[in-house]
């Protein structure tokens, strides 16, 4: 029996500075960024007070008045991404086995918008230890379990095969497609819409992060605040969004005549078993992960022809994975352009990891690495080629994109352009 | 490539049990852990009972720099884990860290901590906010604390299905074990009864507003009006079938089949995906309804769902066609710890040929079950089918087996007393 191999065939990008996939596409390859001023809510009072915001309108996006009172913020974007990408692919979903469609959707935080907003009502703005339950609104059990955005997705795309969330922090977007290639792959769906949505920018996450210092207190210049690699850096922006892809079982997709996008080669994570924020400077779990996701793609280190960063801005995150790049990749390391788009739509939290996958794919799409913005004043500990400033043509086959998170969870995902060699 | 993978730990923090010994002795006598909230006081709610774990001193089990940065769920999840462990007779020390993983159902997070910090942030400002809030309350938060215990480097994760999470979670340990791994620390721990958890968990109407603990959670009984929620779970140590065999490892029995789908979206007049479920665990298991013991029930507790629930049941067995019980009737409804909690309890009836008793429950003749109430039932358990529902939607299916019918057969006779 010869593996089951995965396509991808439909994607989707709700990201900051453009909806859809040629808007999020010509800002990453513009090097142009999406971080600004918050204006989400009056950001005074916060260390940090820049994020990447999306000018999203729910109802121009298809959404019913009844879906936008009933979901959060990142269920909405869930939603919408997950539509366009299963538009995008052409298949004709009502015409399959809804039981071997299914449903993987990264989250980190859930309906943290929701939460806050209701617990402030509920608690008159912070004064009742003893909320009161007769102003919560009737969905508040759909805030407090975020699988409530898998059942929204699932009835949206009409999938009855297994379906769930992945909350594995900052890696939850690359762990829910590599959760639905697994479904694939051992024969329990054909079918899996999967992605990943976050809408976090909300004062409790402006305060926890606050709180540890994760996020960049720069404020003077909002469209220079994300500086992943920079020596200057001191700091993530957050950000919100959504991508979502239609995975396909490689003959599936080509019997129907499918556009394949890439092929989903290989797949891992890895946790340091050390700190729930902290991270050793070897970089030695991501590498494993690396080197697992590379040997079940079956490719050589040398095969990878872009490496797309985490890249968040910190200086521990920065120095932590080109280690573990020099670690997993050897002197192809110093070879191969490293890129962040953190640095242009900031960071996602669970949503980024897919929405690094869709760039994973355009680049190879387009031949074209997207660069590291903002990146001036090179980092010495980091002496890798991050591709400043400017995009980058450079034929592109395969892509590796990896994440690194809260809990200690290290993710690396290969992408391979589909026509190489059959398995 | 689908070596059989087995449990060879169990770790349960229960309502009305700490430890496997303690639990499982209390629901062969049917002692329930169902009474009035004494967390906080719960007068002004529409419901008001529910299955607290009391007695629960963290302090005793884990080091004090640990009880500030973490919810109540994760310090009983961690200690769960601990406790199955060493069931297992398991040194993580002793063994390469890549080698061992740790994948865990999460529901609500840690929504204690969560809402303390809330208070702090609209009541006093930001800058009065934990540092630990960034990763206490979220959703990975046990997962990433019983790796950074226990040292386990390998594969991990968390998955969300509500109540049905329990059943994806260690149906994603054992994928990750065939794949490789050879073991992997599972299951789930969900705790949030505190008012903002409680106002959260009542919205929806799905709680019982009774006050009587004896009459509040009747699943399957013309009674039924909601369930009693609860907090705990337990935590499962899967390993490798020859690998537990290898180092001489007692074994409670095999995660034989699993099966999942989700409900067609409501007014599709399409039949719910409960028994497509079961077909698919019990054809992944390579066996049929005729082999089925027992069914752990999912247990809703509304007439509607206990109506598809028993509907499902009838079309795959026939009508009173295999024993059903619901031992959730002594803890309340658990969420992500819900259905981990049943194949711990199921692993400990097959191993001791009991079926624990659905208590309270008068059972509904329109069912047309088998349902085990009032006391235990003596049967020789080989094959039992553990069902759980999420809210929306989610079914999840899992069929195990018991030791002596792994393939190959192991023995069982290191009967050690489990804690």
């Amino acid at each position: 029996m010869t593996a089951r191999r995965v396509a991808i065939t439909g994607i989707d990008v709700l990201a900051p500075g453009g909806t859809g996939v040629e808007a999020f596409w010509s800002l990453l390859s513009e090097g142009r960024t999406a971080t600004r001023a918050i204006t989400f809510f009056d950001p005074a009072p916060f260390r940090s007070r820049v994020a990447a915001e999306i000018d999203f309108d729910p109802e121009a996006h298809g959404l019913s008045p009844q879906e936008v009172r009933r979901m959060d913020r990142a269920a909405q974007f869930a939603v919408v991404a997950a539509r366009g990408a299963v538009a995008d692919s052409g298949v004709d979903l009502a015409a399959h086995d809804p039981h071997r469609i299914g449903v993987a959707i990264g989250s980190a935080v859930g309906a943290t918008m929701g939460l806050d907003a209701e617990y402030r009502v509920v608690s008159d703005g912070g004064r009742l230890d003893l909320v009161d339950h007769r102003y919560a609104v009737p969905h508040l059990y759909d805030y407090l379990v975020p699988s409530s955005f898998a059942a929204e997705v699932a009835w949206a795309v009409g999938a009855e095969g297994p379906c769930t969330v992945v909350s594995t922090g900052c890696t939850s977007g690359i762990d829910s497609v590599g959760y639905a290639v697994d479904l694939i792959r051992e024969g329990s769906a054909d079918v899996m819409v999967a992605g990943s949505s976050d809408a976090p920018i909300s004062p409790i996450t402006m305060a926890c992060f606050d709180a540890i210092k994760a996020t960049t207190p720069r404020h003077d210049r909002p469209e220079r605040a994300s500086r992943p690699f920079d020596g200057t850096r001191n700091g993530f922006v957050l950000g919100e969004g959504a991508a979502f892809f239609v995975l396909e079982e490689f003959e599936h997709a080509r019997r129907r005549g499918a556009r394949i996008h890439a092929e989903i080669a290989g797949y891992a994570t890895r946790s340091n078993a050390y700190h729930m924020t902290g991270l050793r400077p070897d970089g030695a779990e991501m590498a494993e992960a690396i080197r697992v996701a590379l040997d079940e793609a079956r490719m050589a280190p040398t095969a990878i022809d872009y490496v797309n960063a985490h890249g968040s801005g910190t200086k521990q995150n920065d120095r932590h994975e080109t280690a573990a790049f020099k670690r997993s990749l050897g002197d192809h390391a110093y070879r191969t352009p490293v890129s962040s788009i953190k640095s242009m739509v900031g960071h996602s939290l669970g949503a980024i990891g897919s929405i690094e996958i869709a760039a994973s794919v355009l680049a190879m799409a387009h031949n074209v690495v997207p660069p590291t913005a903002n990146l001036h004043t090179p980092d010495p500990e980091c002496d890798l080629d991050y591709v400043p400033i400017v995009a980058r043509e450079r034929r592109t086959d395969a892509v590796l994109t990896v994440g690194s998170g809260f809990g200690g969870f290290q993710s690396a995902m290969v992408l391979a352009r589909p026509e190489r060699g059959a398995v | 490539m689908n070596t059989p993978v087995v449990v060879t730990g169990l770790g349960v923090v229960s309502p009305n049990g700490l430890g496997a010994a303690d639990y499982w002795a209390a629901t062969l006598v049917g002692k329930s852990g169902l009474s009035r909230i004494t967390r906080f006081d719960p007068s002004q709610y529409p419901a008001r009972l529910a299955g607290e774990i009391h007695g629960f001193a963290a302090e005793e089990h884990l080091p004090s720099r640990l009880l500030p940065q973490t919810d109540r769920m994760t310090r009983l999840a961690l200690v769960a884990a601990d406790w199955a462990l060493a069931d297992a007779g398991v040194s993580t020390a002793e063994r390469p860290a890549f080698e061992m993983g740790v994948i865990t159902a999460s529901a609500s997070g840690g929504f204690e901590f969560g809402q303390n910090e809330l208070r702090k942030l609209w009541s006093r400002g930001g800058q009065y906010v934990s540092a630990y809030q960034s990763f206490a309350w979220f959703y990975a938060v046990n997962s990433g604390q019983i790796s950074i215990r226990h040292g386990l480097k390998g594969p991990s994760g968390v998955v969300v299905s509500d109540q049905a999470g329990g059943l994806d979670a260690v149906a994603q340990a054992r994928r990750q074990i065939r794949k490789g791994t050879p073991l992997i620390v599972s299951g789930g721990v969900d705790a949030s009864l505190c008012p903002w958890g409680w106002v959260a968990q009542t919205a929806g109407g799905r709680l019982s507003t009774s006050d009587e603990p004896s009459r509040a959670y009747l699943p399957f009984d013309s009674a039924a009006r909601g369930h009693v929620p609860g907090e705990g779970g337990a935590i499962l140590i899967m390993e490798d079938l020859a690998a537990a065999r290898a180092r001489g490892a007692r074994v409670y029995g095999e995660v034989a089949g699993y099966g999942a789908t989700f409900d067609p979206r409501p007014g599709s007049g399409r039949a719910p995906g409960l028994r497509k479920a079961i077909e698919l665990a019990l054809a992944d298991a390579d066996t049929g309804p005729a082999a089925v013991d027992l069914v752990f029930a999912d247990a809703a507790a509304l007439p509607e769902l206990d109506r598809s629930e028993a509907a499902a049941l009838c079309a795959v067995f026939g009508a009173r066609g295999v024993p059903v019980t619901a031992p959730k009737t002594m803890t309340g409804r658990l969420y992500s710890g819900a259905a981990p909690l049943d194949l711990a309890t199921a692993f400990l009836a097959m191993r001791e040929g009991i079926i624990p008793p659905t208590v309270n429950v008068e059972a509904a003749a329109e069912h047309r079950l088998d349902l085990v109430t009032r006391q235990t039932r003596d049967a020789e358990l080989r094959t039992v089918l553990v069902l759980a529902r999420g809210h929306g939607g989610f079914n999840s299916a899992m069929v195990l087996r018991s030791a002596r019918d792994t393939d190959p057969p192991v023995a069982n006779e290191r009967k050690t007393h489990v804690r």
